[in-house]
C-alpha cells in the first residue's frame, strides 16, 4: 500500500512487523545455509553453531506473536492491515519450524562426523540449496507482496519431493549393502526429510503470502511429488540387483 | 465481489439469493443545483442488516433519509430515481407518506424521547396511526415493544415517570421501541449509537441483532468495528458514489476497491 497511516505509529507497528519477519526468514535461510555446509564439510563446530543460533530465531518468533497480540488488541486492524497480522503470525510460526529443523540437520552433522563420510551428501548438498532458494524467493515475495512469485515457489517444491524420494531410496540402498552404514544412513534419512519439510513450510509461508496479497487461499491442490512414504526397495536377490528396484 | 459502477445493480456470484426489501435504482440527491449522491442502486435485504459507512459528507445519511422521504421536509432538496419498497415505488405521488414512514421507521443520533411519559411515547404512535382502539390494546402493544426493545425490565414500575429522566442508553432503547411500536417492516437507524457509552452500546447491537429477525435494518455508522460487528453486508459511500457494496465479511477482510481499503483501515487522506 502507498498510502500512511493516518495514524503513523500504526503504520510503523506494521513496518516493525514486515522487519521482523525479514530478520527471522533471512535468519531461518542463514541456518539452513550453514547447516548444510557443515554437513558437505564434515564441520563439527560450525555445526554447533547452527544449533546455538537457532534461540534467535525463537526469539524473534515470540516478539513477533507479542507485537501482533499487542496489534489486534489496541488497533483492531481491518482489510489489508489485518491480513498482514495474520499472514505475519503465520509466517513467524513456519520460519521458526524452519529453524527448528536446520538446526536438527547440525545435530545429526555433529554424530555424522564421526563415521566416515557417505556419497549422499552431496545430493542432499543439492536439496538445501534447492530448498534456500525457496526461502530466499518466497521472502521476495513476501516484501514486494507478489503473489505470483509465491506461486512459483509453492510450485518449486515437487522438485525438492522428488530428490527427496530419490535420496530415500539410494539411502536404503546402502543400508542393505553394508549394515555398517546403516547409523550414517539413517541420520542422513532425517537430514533429508528435515529438509524436505523445510521445503513444505517454505510452500506454506507462499500460501500465507498468496493470502496477504489476494486475500483468499491459492486455487488448487499443490502437486505432491514426495513418494517416500510409499517407496519400498527390497533387498537384492542377485548382484545384478545392485542398484534400487523401486516399488512406488 | 461486487464492485459497483453507479448504474449497475451489484451482481452477487456465489451468494445464495435473499429477498430484497428496497431496491433503489440510480437514486441522485440534489440540494438546490449541487448534487448530495449520485445515482446509488442498491438492493436491500430483507432481514438483514445493511450498515452504510462512508467519511462525513459522503452522503450515506443523505441516502438513509431518502428511503423513508425524510428529504422531503427539505424544501430546496429533490430526489431522482426510483426506490421500490416492496413492490411500491415510494416517490409515486399517490403515497402517503406518513404511512410511509409507519412501514419504514427512524431511529436518529441523538436519542429523542418526547417530553411525555415512558408510556406514552410509546403509544403515541400505535394511537395516531389507528393501531391501538382500547386502554387493554395500548398497554399490551406499550409492553410488548418495550420488552422487544429489551428496556422493559427496567422501566415496568416507572411507565409514567417522563421518557427524558432515562439514561441516554436507555433513551435510545425507548425511542427504538417507539419505532417498532408502529410495527414497521424496515427500521433505519442514523448512527444510533453515537452518543452511547460502550455498555449502552453493547446493548442496542444485541437488540438489532435479535430486532432483525423481524425488520429489515439499515444503520448508518461512524464506528467500522460497529458496521463489522452488527452488518451482513456493508457499502461503502465516498463523494456522493456508492464504491463498493457486498457482505461485511468481505468487506472488512478484503475489500474489492482501493477506496474501501484506505477507508477502513485508516489511509484516506
Amino acid at each position: 500500500m502507498s498510502d500512511e497511516h493516518i495514524v503513523k505509529s500504526f503504520g510503523e507497528e506494521l513496518e516493525r512487523i514486515d522487519q521482523l519477519i525479514v530478520e527471522m526468514g533471512g535468519l531461518a535461510e542463514t541456518q539452513l545455509a550453514s547447516a548444510i555446509r557443515a554437513l558437505v564439510r564434515r564441520d563439527a563446530e560450525l555445526a554447533n553453531q547452527v544449533v546455538d543460533g537457532d534461540a534467535r530465531i525463537d526469539e524473534l518468533e515470540s516478539d513477533v506473536n507479542e507485537r501482533i497480540i499487542r496489534l489486534l488488541a489496541l488497533r483492531q486492524p481491518m482489510a489489508g492491515d489485518l491480513r498482514v497480522a495474520i499472514a505475519a503470525l503465520k509466517i513467524s510460526n513456519e520460519l521458526e519450524r524452519i529453524g527448528d529443523y536446520a538446526k536438527n540437520v547440525a545435530k545429526r552433522t555433529v554424530v555424522l562426523v564421526q563415521s566416515p563420510a557417505m556419497p549422499a551428501t552431496l545430493a542432499i548438498s543439492r536439496m538445501g540449496t534447492l530448498v534456500q532458494g525457496m526461502i530466499k524467493a518466497v521472502l521476495d515475495a513476501y516484501v514486494a507482496r507478489d503473489a505470483l512469485a509465491a506461486e512459483d515457489v509453492r510450485l518449486a517444491d515437487q522438485e525438492v519431493d522428488q530428490l527427496h524420494t530419490s535420496m530415500f531410496r539410494e539411502l536404503l540402498t546402502y543400508m542393505m549393502e553394508d549394515p555398517r552404514n546403516i547409523t550414517p544412513c539413517t541420520h542422513l534419512l532425517f537430514i533429508a526429510k528435515n529438509i524436505e519439510r523445510i521445503g513444505d513450510h517454505t510452500t506454506n509461508i507462499a500460501e500465507n503470502v498468496h493470502f496477504l496479497v489476494r486475500g483468499e487461499d491459492p486455487d488448487g491442490a499443490r502437486p505432491k511429488r514426495d513418494r517416500s512414504s510409499s517407496t519400498m526397495v527390497k533387498p537384492a536377490s542377485s548382484a545384478a540387483a545392485a542398484g534400487t528396484s523401486g516399488n512406488q | 465481489m461486487s464492485a459497483i459502477s453507479s448504474n449497475d445493480l451489484p451482481t452477487e456470484a456465489g451468494v445464495a439469493p435473499v429477498a430484497s426489501k428496497i431496491r433503489a435504482d440510480r437514486v441522485s440527491v440534489y440540494y438546490g443545483e449541487k448534487r448530495a449522491i449520485n445515482e446509488i442502486s442498491i438492493d436491500i435485504q430483507a432481514n438483514q442488516v445493511t450498515a452504510f459507512i462512508g467519511p462525513s459528507g459522503c452522503g450515506k445519511s443523505t441516502f438513509l433519509r431518502c428511503l423513508n422521504r425524510m428529504n422531503d421536509t427539505i424544501d430546496i432538496c429533490r430526489v431522482t430515481g426510483s426506490i421500490v419498497l416492496d413492490d411500491e415505488d415510494i416517490y409515486d405521488p399517490k403515497v402517503d407518506v406518513v404511512q410511509l414512514r409507519a412501514r419504514v421507521g427512524m431511529v436518529f443520533q441523538k436519542p429523542n424521547p418526547f417530553p411525555k411519559s415512558i408510556y406514552d411515547n410509546i403509544a403515541y404512535g400505535p394511537r395516531i396511526h389507528g393501531l391501538v382502539s382500547n386502554r387493554t390494546d395500548t398497554d399490551r402493544v406499550v409492553e410488548a415493544s418495550l420488552k422487544r426493545a429489551g428496556l422493559w425490565e427496567e422501566v415496568k414500575d416507572r411507565l409514567l415517570d417522563s421518557g427524558t429522566g432515562l439514561s441516554g442508553g436507555q433513551q435510545q432503547r425507548l425511542c427504538i421501541a417507539r419505532a417498532i411500536a408502529v410495527q414497521p417492516e424496515v427500521i433505519l437507524m442514523d448512527e444510533p449509537c453515537s452518543s452511547l457509552d460502550p455498555i449502552a452500546t453493547a446493548r442496542i447491537e444485541e437488540l438489532i441483532d435479535e430486532l432483525r429477525k423481524n425488520f429489515t435494518i439499515i444503520i448508518v455508522t461512524h464506528s467500522m468495528q460497529q458496521a463489522a460487528r452488527v452488518s451482513q453486508r456493508t457499502a461503502f459511500f465516498h463523494l456522493g458514489d456508492m464504491i463498493e457494496y457486498g457482505d461485511t465479511e468481505q468487506v472488512f477482510t478484503n475489500p474489492a476497491e482501493q477506496k474501501t481499503q484506505g477507508y477502513i483501515t485508516g489511509r484516506f487522506g
